[in-house]
């Protein structure tokens, strides 16, 4: 899959390559030695966020879980 | 007054290997509409609690009549931010999805759940919610129909989507898992369109 900042696709799947093999092996087998993908997040992100800044994307202080929509029920 | 979707589905996989599907799930071959995925934020909370958050690009398409109507709308792709939190103990993910672009045309925020089937361990239950609304004067019905209708179709080629990773990760061999702590010795399971609920599970963990 592509990142949006077209140079940072090669970043992108090393990091996700990292994560996936951390998430199943150690994060839920509730393993918590720590996180061994760091280095490879940041330089994705420093390429990522460039390219999001270049196109304009607006995400900045975007709260998490984002609109607390009214909700029906539940 | 917008639309409301909600649907309950049963995945006939473990959780464990649903949310390795979710973070795998792009592309595959019913997510040609899905431009880019990037991951923006991951931080594991001292509860123990993973917070994520991708950005993704979808082309962002109308109906013939919306698109003369509306055509500098076409010129740009929707932005979508997905946040999520995975619960480890709990065995849940909650997902809140919605797009940050187009909003006064239609906004569509969904959440997900998927919860570990406590009486059947060896599946998955999905609770999905959305809210569809569009703030275009005179409009806004027709408008929100046609986001209704998208997004159930959207939602049918999600489900395959995450269905066909699903059957990738299954018939993978973790050569990581070979001779880790589980007592069972591990086969691929052999390749199937989709996981039924005929099948013995494998306990992977």
């Amino acid at each position: 899959m592509n990142s949006v900042g077209e140079a940072c696709t090669e970043l992108k799947r090393e990091y996700d390559q990292c994560f996936n093999s951390w998430f199943s092996e150690k994060f839920l087998k509730g393993d918590r030695s720590g996180d061994p993908c760091t280095e490879t997040f940041k330089k994705y992100q420093r390429c990522v966020q460039k390219a999001i800044k270049e196109k304009d994307i607006p995400i900045d202080g975007v709260e998490f879980m984002g609109p607390i929509k009214d909700k029906p029920e539940s | 007054m917008g639309r409301y979707f909600h649907s309950e589905i049963d995945i006939k996989s473990p959780w464990h290997q649903v949310l390795a599907a979710f973070w795998r799930r792009y592309p595959n071959p019913y997510s040609t509409h899905v431009l880019t995925e990037d991951v923006l934020y991951r931080e594991v909370t001292p509860s123990n609690h993973l917070l994520s958050r991708r950005l993704l690009t979808k082309t962002n398409r109308l109906p013939g009549w919306a698109e003369h109507v509306f055509p500098r709308h076409m010129a740009r792709a929707v932005y979508v931010l997905e946040d999520s939190i995975v619960d480890p103990h709990a065995h849940t993910l909650i997902t809140k999805t919605w797009n940050l672009n187009h909003n006064k045309l239609m906004t569509v925020v969904e959440r997900c759940l998927f919860e570990e089937d406590r009486s059947r361990p060896s599946w998955t239950k999905l609770s999905r919610e959305a809210w569809i609304s569009s703030a275009i004067y005179g409009l806004a019905r027709p408008i929100q129909e046609f986001g209704l209708s998208r997004f159930k179709t959207n939602q049918a080629k999600a489900m395959k989507g995450l269905e066909y990773t699903l059957s990738k990760i299954q018939t993978e061999t973790p050569p990581h898992l070979l001779g880790d702590e589980s007592s069972e010795k591990h086969k691929p399971l052999p390749p199937q369109a989709t996981p039924t609920a005929t099948q013995k599970p494998e306990q992977f963990i």
